[in-house]
């Protein structure tokens, strides 16, 4: 919880790893070049009092993770979301089994999502029910980027795809969370290009999915898809460290989500390590858009309660205690945005 | 460095920044991306560079043989050759550029098609940006009522760099540049009735905040990963002693 000017906010943290980047982890070249530009990121977002130096950030484990949450962080709950990455590190990138023992141990604290990859076919799916079963999994995290043998990608429609979908609705599995990225080979299209969603989301309505990075860097072909689904969502991991270095231009951003998608449909993530949430979530709740931008409304302290944790804690049925809950309707009664309704009649 | 000299290498710079980076429709010149440019007796070597080594492939490529076209209409440049450094997939890219072996040709049957239909997307979203500037800017100074842009022709566009940055994307796509066509128009051309202006309008926003969004991640990325502070020097050397046969 985060208290500031009388105004407390539950936070969820939708988005968070243990990896380990480390040179003994290592496979190939690929793995170097990957952690090397996580640290790109890390460095050219983060103030400068927030930089971590090289070899913590390749691996800092479960205690400092607990720390930087949960002690120095504000968070009340944070949500693990599995990047394996088995063709560049020998033990794979996110550390599945310390990830999930951790979540077992701090069941009120976090929740761990699982991967899979449909270019496994049958033998993958016996692995979903087998990794459901014992992860008691509510969450699952793709990477439709991902190279495996000659395969450089998948799209959602495709028929492995949706089979492992529907599979998920068998298992109670709601929320499929999808990263949208650069792929290892090249597509002939658009590796960013997020209009299988559209399309699985219609077909789907028992899931929600949340697209992480808020569809950047096509956020405006995001926007446009999540204002014909009632059932997509978008993380804000990546874009919200912008806060610091482009205070303007995450302005935009933010201004742009709240119109197309609504204030319903937004998740706080801090994507840690790659940011620390404290400084995030302190910086959250100072932001404010800038006057001059008269094209977007302010910003309301019930929007940033529900974008730090109330839309999280409500796909993830975590308790919220009573006086965090926004008065209803509100939590309950997804309210249209402005974008999509004006997106209705064309 | 003799006149000669200096006037190769202002030309070179001149080619490579009709170059665009497809994602943020801006010059690589201006992004940073040529790292340096070597000219030698039999020709010139330019490497290029970009933000992470992850970047997408397919623009990747587009950018380096757009960056060898360019080069090979400059008058008396000799062999030209373009090498693409730091990138997961430079092995491959350089080699198939050496070798005019295309995109297909380069990624063999990692690809199945060209990237004229990539091409085509991001020229639509450059179009669709620049569109939006320009009716902004008008918006902003009044010079418009927001339900009459429908109505608004080139030449009401005051002229600058804001309206030559649309007609050159309007031209790239094959939409009429007479004074006379809308403004607002939509992907193919046709204009756009009084309703469905406004909505085109907020969408292009979007589109532009978009492409504006990956220009500060690229050009902050490529600072932090170069540590040259944001600088987009190219280094230049001249060993030329003769001109290429």
């Amino acid at each position: 919880m985060y208290t500031k000017d009388g105004n407390s906010y539950f936070i969820v943290d939708s988005h968070v790893h243990i990896w380990d980047g480390r040179a003994s982890n290592l496979k190939n070249i690929h793995g170097k070049q990957f952690i090397d530009c996580f640290y790109d990121y890390h460095r050219n977002l983060s103030p400068e009092e927030e930089v971590w130096d090289y070899d913590l950030y390749t691996y800092y484990g479960g205690e400092r993770l607990m720390r930087d949450l949960f002690v120095d962080g504000y968070v009340d709950h944070a949500i693990f979301q599995a990047t394996l990455l088995s063709d560049f590190y020998v033990n794979e990138f996110g550390q599945t089994e310390e990830a999930f023992g951790l979540a077992q141990r701090h069941p009120d604290k976090l929740t761990y999502n699982h991967a899979y990859d449909p270019r496994y076919g049958e033998a993958g799916l016996e692995q979903l029910r087998r990794d459901a079963d014992r992860m008691k999994l509510q969450g699952v995290k793709l990477y439709t980027a991902e190279w495996h043998g000659d395969s450089r990608g998948y799209k959602l429609d495709e028929h492995w795809s949706r089979r492992y979908l529907e599979e998920c609705i068998e298992l109670g599995i709601k929320n499929i969370h999808v990263h949208k990225g650069p792929t290892i080979r090249p597509l002939d299209r658009d590796a960013f290009d997020v209009a299988d969603i559209d399309k699985v989301a219609t077909d789907y309505l028992e899931l929600n999915f949340i697209v992480e990075h808020c569809g950047l860097p096509r956020l405006e072909d995001f926007c446009w898809i999540a204002t014909q689904e009632s059932n997509v969502y978008g993380g804000l991991a990546v874009a919200i460290p912008f806060i610091h270095t482009r205070p303007r231009y995450f302005a935009q951003v933010i201004g742009e989500l709240l119109y197309w998608i609504g204030e319903d449909k937004i998740l706080f993530a801090s994507d840690y390590a790659l940011w620390t949430p404290r400084w995030l979530i302190e910086r959250f709740v100072d932001f404010q858009i800038p006057e001059d931008m008269t094209e977007y409304a302010p910003i309301t302290s019930d929007q940033k309660r529900k974008i730090l944790g109330l839309n999280a804690a409500a796909l993830y049925d975590i308790e919220v205690p009573a006086e965090l809950r926004l008065p209803v309707p509100g939590q309950d009664t997804v309210e249209v945005a402005a974008g999509a309704k004006e997106a209705v009649p064309l | 460095m003799t006149a000669t000299a200096v006037s190769l290498q202002a030309e070179i710079i001149a080619a490579l920044a009709t170059v665009t980076d497809p994602e943020l429709d801006q010059p690589i010149t201006e992004l940073g991306f040529v790292r340096s440019v070597a000219i030698e007796d039999d020709g010139v070597t330019v490497h290029l560079r970009l933000p992470t080594a992850f970047c997408s492939p397919n623009f990747a490529y587009l950018m380096a043989s757009d960056a060898l076209d360019a080069l090979r209409s400059v008058d008396d440049i000799g062999q030209v050759r373009v090498l693409l450094d730091d990138h997961h997939d430079s092995g491959k890219i350089n080699a198939g550029l050496a070798a005019n072996a295309g995109y297909t040709g380069t990624f063999g049957s990692e690809v199945d098609d060209s990237l004229d239909e990539l091409r085509t997307t991001f020229l639509r979203k450059a179009h669709t940006a620049a569109m939006e500037r320009v009716v902004t800017t008008l918006l902003n100074r009044g010079m418009v009522q927001a339900d009459a842009i429908y109505r608004l022709t080139l030449r009401d566009l005051p002229a600058g760099r804001e309206k030559a940055a649309l007609l050159r994307r309007r031209f790239a796509l094959g939409l009429s540049t007479c004074p006379n066509g809308r403004v607002i128009v939509d992907d193919e051309g046709h204009a756009l009735d009084p309703q469905a202006a406004p909505m085109r309008l907020r969408f292009a926003r979007s589109v532009r905040i978009s492409m504006e969004g990956n220009a500060h991640f690229c050009r902050g990325l490529l600072a932090t990963r170069y540590n040259d502070h944001g600088t987009t020097t190219t280094q230049f050397t001249n060993t030329r002693t003769r001109g290429p046969q």
